[in-house]
């Protein structure tokens, strides 16, 4: 039985997923790797999205994938860290914009 | 910070270093295996191109990841003997272009009397200049005007668009200085849109991870170093980190050696095989023995079994056809895009 979560190691057998359920994971990768082609946006652009969103759902995996990648894609520290705070911001005002609803139910309570 | 020979570091021995590459337990393949398997038996060389000397050790700089192990305390350096050598065996069979490089070429005393006596020859002459070289010295600020009057292409290292990125890698106060010397290059008429006086950056990563598009990377250093500081320049070779000396020891140091290599071998490119610089170079070392590249050099993987040592014998040999010696080292040029010292080969 594994002795704990979050093995690094365990990032280079995301692959294996298939092992369990190949069509579905061979449709994901397939999809995955058309998602981070050259678009619209550029590869580049893609990769501090990446980066911004994994830290929004807080997947170590992923950040050290996209750290990596972001590196390589010649971004800098200092973008880097602006993608984290962009996801951070929303994390932020995805709570406080409920902070309404609370004002909302508060006013509904109190008459005010 | 001093070499890793001033500090008897295990890993400055090349046997060493060889000794970990070629690790017969390790779970990677072998690079002779890899390319069977890929449809490419061996590694051929082509006709000479490109001599590339190396003309010391020493540096003005100790680079944390650098492949010859470089800096102040390292004296070797190319005696006047092997210089003379160098220029008999160009005659005698002329090669194009004659690569030189380091250490810090430059700090060689008999440096400008070498490049005088390669363009008197008509060679195309490329200079490996680390720039803050041009600053370290009163001796050197003309540099770009020595260079301007050789035609020399100037080929300079410039890890990252940013200074604390440079910094970590190259020393405290390099990225501004370096700022400082393509200003100067600049003034001299390199590196502008339409000059002929070539002016190339070299970018490799700054630390444990593979170099990405060479294009992207050249558009982002030209805006950057374009918006901060006004600075022009012709092209960017992005180059991989090669698994050897300082960056051996570094991926070693920090457990990243199998992880590092593991990239490298997973991103094997087979296209990138016929565009390889072992291919239609031949690297001199200072005491004037001949190596397929410089990274063979660094590792003191001499040619191939019946070809010459020296480059004394090397214009009587023939070299073309030659099977290049290779080893996991190989990986990293045969990595994603491939790698040269003129950057991407596919």
């Amino acid at each position: 039985m594994a002795k704990k979560y979050y093995d690094p190691a365990d990032l280079g057998k995301f692959g294996d997923i298939a092992e369990f359920q190949k069509p579905l994971a061979d449709k994901f990768f397939a999809w995955y790797g058309e998602v981070f082609k050259e678009g619209a946006l550029t590869a580049r652009e893609k990769s501090l999205i990446a980066l911004a969103v994994a830290h929004g759902v807080q997947c170590p995996y992923c950040i050290d994938a996209y750290s990596t990648d972001a590196l390589e894609k010649g971004c800098s520290e200092a973008q880097m860290m602006e993608a984290v705070h962009v996801a951070a911001a929303i994390r932020g005002g995805a709570t406080l914009v409920h902070g309404t609803q609370m004002m909302n139910h508060v006013k509904d309570l109190t008459g005010a | 910070m001093k070499s890793l020979l001033a500090q008897h570091a295990l890993l400055s021995a090349t046997s060493e270093q060889r000794r970990v590459l070629e690790d017969p337990g390790s779970a990677l393949p072998f690079f002779s295996d890899k390319m069977a398997r890929s449809g490419s038996p061996e590694l051929r060389s082509s006709e000479p191109e490109v001599l590339q000397l190396n003309l010391g050790r020493m540096c003005n700089q100790t680079c944390v990841h650098c492949h010859v192990d470089a800096g102040p305390d390292r004296k070797e350096r190319m005696s006047r003997e092997v210089m003379e050598d160098c220029l008999r065996s160009l005659d005698a069979h002329p090669v194009g272009t004659v690569d030189l490089t380091g250490g810090a070429p430059e700090m060689h005393p008999e440096f400008r009397w070498f490049v005088e006596r390669l363009s008197e020859r008509g060679c195309h002459i490329i200079v490996r200049c680390n720039l803050t070289i041009i600053l370290a010295n009163k001796k050197y600020h003309d540099l770009p005007e020595f260079y301007r009057k050789h035609r020399v292409e100037v080929v300079s290292s410039l890890p990252f668009y940013t200074a604390d990125r440079t910094d970590r890698q190259r020393g405290k106060g390099v990225f501004e200085h370096s700022i400082e010397a393509l200003k100067m290059l600049n003034a001299a008429g390199y590196g502008l849109p339409d000059s002929d006086l070539e002016l190339n950056l070299v970018y490799n990563p700054a630390g444990a991870f593979l170099p990405g598009s060479q294009d992207e990377l050249e558009k982002q250093f030209k805006k950057s170093l374009m918006a901060d500081h006004g600075i022009h320049f012709h092209k960017l070779f992005a180059i991989t980190n090669l698994p050897i000396s300082r960056f051996l020891e570094f991926l070693v140091r920090t457990e990243r050696y199998a992880e590092y290599m593991e990239r490298l071998v997973n991103a094997f490119n087979p296209a990138a095989v016929a565009g390889l610089m072992c291919r239609n170079m031949i690297s001199v070392s200072h005491d004037g023995s001949i190596y397929d590249c410089d990274f063979n050099q660094m590792l003191d993987l001499p040619l191939s079994a019946g070809m010459p040592r020296h480059i004394r014998d090397l214009a009587q040999a023939n070299v073309a056809g030659r099977v290049i010696v290779t080893g996991r080292h190989c990986y990293g040029c045969t990595a994603g895009a491939g790698s040269s010292c003129g950057g991407s080969v596919t």
